[in-house]
């Protein structure tokens, strides 16, 4: 399968100042060391607890924030990926590395190329009534990419922003009213015809259903569907409701403390989950049939700070199967087959 | 409808409620009826605004201006009485509140105040609601005192113990007006205050509070949105209360922190034995935790039964649509057509009508009726006004 991101070792640290001179004094480990490769056409579920880093590696991929490091490969060839990484290794300052970068990689890309670069990949974020500006007329959010990117101008403008808005279920109607006038379904649809304007293939759905209620959720879901399906798009959804993501993406990632602790296909991994984090995790949702009440035992204790992340595997303070090894040392991302990937030290033993 | 007198802890009836907005009155509820049986979990679910919050709101009598409940009847059934809690006055009420009845509100954070450490809000609710217990208990323990220890300090427990008991007699006689306001004197409270900590700490050890100790002193800001929720059950179980509300106490949590406190409650609810009254619009913790389900739609309880019921044979068509709109792998996603009718000019006739898949004529004149069609399964839809 063709691949249409390729995310590569990707960390993105926040610092916290403090002290009389407000000097950096430690860092949030939002994203570490983070390696996914998104496929072409698929959706790419990433869940995880809160504060985990969902949003801030949905963020870093499309360069809403700078990473601290990594690589973000989008549609690049795959020799050049070698090259980079071979001039990495034997000549790591050399300027022909330093030009590749700007030129391919997403993490360093500057000015007019990243502006370019912007029109394929978009983002919904979660709330659309905090991201869409209430001044603005519906028709100005909406046009907004396509002016800033200058890829129509006057009438043409408002053609494709009537065409956009009849893909995503509204009409022209819709076009001189201001976001409070609609619903919260509505409203996040609006955010979804500012983000496909430009034509983009690539798209972040930032829990793009959390505040709305079930029935439109299941709308809004048949949307993003029709409108993949209909543009080709390749989504990375990300979310904290673990059914929603079932239902729509192909491969999930599970996400703990800025970490991927474990990656498959999404039957795979609902069926049979494998790092004890991601059972726990699954283990909560609640089923909705009265037939099937589990006798659980919940997930206890709270996710540990991002400052100060447990060394070793950054689960084994909560959990059930630490061995020694653990807390010392952080276990790698392993393939168990099927592309079926672990962060575990009691799975890959067992393998 | 049947009804033996022990067997309901609270029954609604009627319950009319408006908010009197600029924009029009808008009527929130609509006739609403309910009950809720000794020892049950009930719960209640529904779309944003279909009035699931304010029926909790009702029952404890704290509807705030702009809104205002017309009429209804909210029957509350206490040691063998029956009383009618909306015509009970404030200071009734305040006895009622937490001790009887207590609620859990959906943000904890908005719940706690921000200038108090918990261990102080927990605290409050103890000196209001089981004050008098406290001073039993601090009297029995300067009893013993004075009988061991010689001297001064016997001097001082005798002290200490006459003015509790005097307060326990006559809290408002001047002598612990006198005693409460005087340096030194006044510090014969804190054998009551320590006495109120210890407890709080058991409470929050029952919660499964990590470090107790150290958590009783902390500032809301301070807790994790699980731990914050945890405070707000706690002050709610001070007083073990027969009925409790729990607003969405899930909501904004994590689905492990949701699944330890959905454990918490079911653990707790055996223990103490209290109804819940557990209002939600995910439908996977009802199936999860309630015995009895209340599906509401614009103000109007359309359908109750009991949790298998509802999820096996569901009558009402918006009990349907929601059940379908359950995301599940495989299928594609289904949903209700529209959205929630405005309340200030509701349809005329069954509020559902408009997205209805079944509306016929009558459902556009007529407002159903809550009807029996099975035992003790209730629909509010002209289709079943015949039975099933």
């Amino acid at each position: 399968m063709e691949s249409l991101m390729t995310i590569e070792n990707l960390k993105k640290y926040f610092p916290i100042y403090g002290g009389v001179l407000k000097r950096k004094i430690a860092e949030v480990k939002a994203v570490d060391s983070v390696n996914i490769s998104i496929n072409k056409g698929e959706c790419f579920g990433v869940v995880g607890e809160s504060g985990c880093g969902k949003t801030t590696l949905g963020k870093t991929i499309i360069r809403l924030l700078n990473p601290n490091a990594g690589h973000v490969y989008y549609k690049t060839p795959k020799e050049i990926v070698e090259a980079i990484k071979y001039l990495e290794k034997n000549n790591p300052k050399s300027k022909a590395l330093k030009h590749l970068l700007r030129e391919y990689d997403i993490a360093y890309v500057k000015g007019r190329n990243l502006k370019k670069l912007r029109r394929h990949m978009q983002i919904v974020f979660q709330d659309p009534s905090t991201s869409l500006d209430p001044r603005m007329l519906v028709k100005d959010i909406v046009a907004e990419p396509l002016v800033s990117q200058g890829l129509a101008k006057g009438g043409k403008v408002r053609d494709r922003v009537v065409q956009v808005l009849e893909m995503v279920g509204l009409s022209k109607t819709h076009l001189y009213r201001y976001p409070h006038e609609f619903s919260g379904g509505q409203r996040q649809r609006i955010a979804v015809a500012r983000a496909i304007i430009t034509n983009p293939e690539f798209i972040v759905l930032d829990e793009p259903t959390s505040s709305v209620d079930v029935s439109v959720r299941a709308q809004l879901l048949n949307l993003f569907q029709d409108l993949q399906k209909e543009l080709g798009l390749t989504y990375m959804f990300i979310s904290h409701d673990l059914s929603v993501v079932e239902c729509i993406s192909q491969r999930v990632a599970v996400m703990y403390l800025g970490k991927i602790v474990e990656l498959a296909e999404t039957a795979e991994l609902y069926k049979s989950p494998l790092h004890p984090y991601a059972q726990a995790l699954f283990a909560s949702i609640p089923v909705p049939d009265p037939t099937k009440r589990k006798g659980r035992a919940p997930l206890y204790g709270e996710v540990p700070s991002p400052v100060n992340p447990p060394p070793g595997c950054r689960f084994h303070p909560r959990c059930q199967f630490a061995m020694d090894i653990c807390g010392r040392e952080e276990p790698p991302l392993i393939d168990v087959g099927g592309g079926h990937h672990v962060a575990c030290y009691a799975i890959n033993k067992k393998e | 409808m049947e009804k033996t007198a022990s067997d309901e802890i609270v029954e609604v009836q009627d319950l009319y409620l408006n908010f009197y907005t600029y924009e029009g009155i808008v009527k929130a509820l609509d006739g609403v009826n309910l009950n809720i049986k000794r020892g049950e979990i009930l719960g209640v679910v529904g779309e944003t605004g279909c009035g699931k919050s304010v029926t909790g709101l009702s029952i404890l009598k704290i509807v705030v201006p702009p809104g205002k409940i017309e009429v209804g009847k909210v029957t509350f059934n206490v040691k063998g009485k029956s009383y009618n809690i909306l015509d009970l006055n404030e200071p009734t009420m305040s006895k009622v509140r937490g001790r009887y009845i207590s609620m859990i509100f959906q943000e904890p954070r908005a719940a706690l105040n921000p200038v108090y450490s918990v261990g102080y809000q927990i605290g409050e609710v103890f000196q209001h609601h089981r004050r008098e217990e406290i001073i039993k208990t601090v009297i029995e323990q300067l009893k013993g005192e004075v009988e061991k220890t010689s001297g001064f300090k016997r001097h001082i427990c005798k002290i200490q113990l006459s003015l509790y008991e005097r307060m326990l007699k006559n809290p408002k006689s001047l002598r612990v007006r006198l005693a409460l306001k005087t340096p030194i004197l006044k510090r014969f409270q804190n054998r009551m205050k320590t006495e109120i900590r210890n407890r709080t700490i058991e409470l929050l050890k029952l919660l499964r509070i990590p470090d107790p100790e150290r958590v009783i002193d902390m500032y809301p800001h301070e807790l994790s949105g699980g731990m914050a929720q945890r405070c707000v059950i706690a002050m709610a179980l001070v007083a073990k209360p027969m009925l409790l509300i729990a607003d969405e106490p899930t909501t904004n949590l994590d689905v492990t922190v949701q699944a330890q406190i959905l454990v918490l409650i079911n653990e707790l609810q055996k223990e103490l034995g209290s109804s819940i009254l557990y209002v939600t619009h995910d439908l996977g913790v009802v199936a999860e935790l309630c015995d009895r389900v209340l599906i509401m739609y614009a103000g109007n309880v359309v359908e109750t039964a009991d949790v298998m019921t509802i999820f096996k044979e569901p009558l009402h068509p918006y009990t349907q649509g929601l059940l379908e709109s359950i995301p599940r792998p495989g299928k594609p996603f289904t949903s209700i057509p529209g959205v929630v009718p405005g309340l200030i000019n509701p349809p005329p006739g069954c509020r559902f009508n408009e997205r209805c898949k079944y509306a016929m004529d009558i459902c556009w004149k007529q407002k159903p009726k809550l009807v029996e069609v099975a035992k003790d399964h209730y629909v509010a839809c002209h289709l079943y006004s015949g039975g099933k």
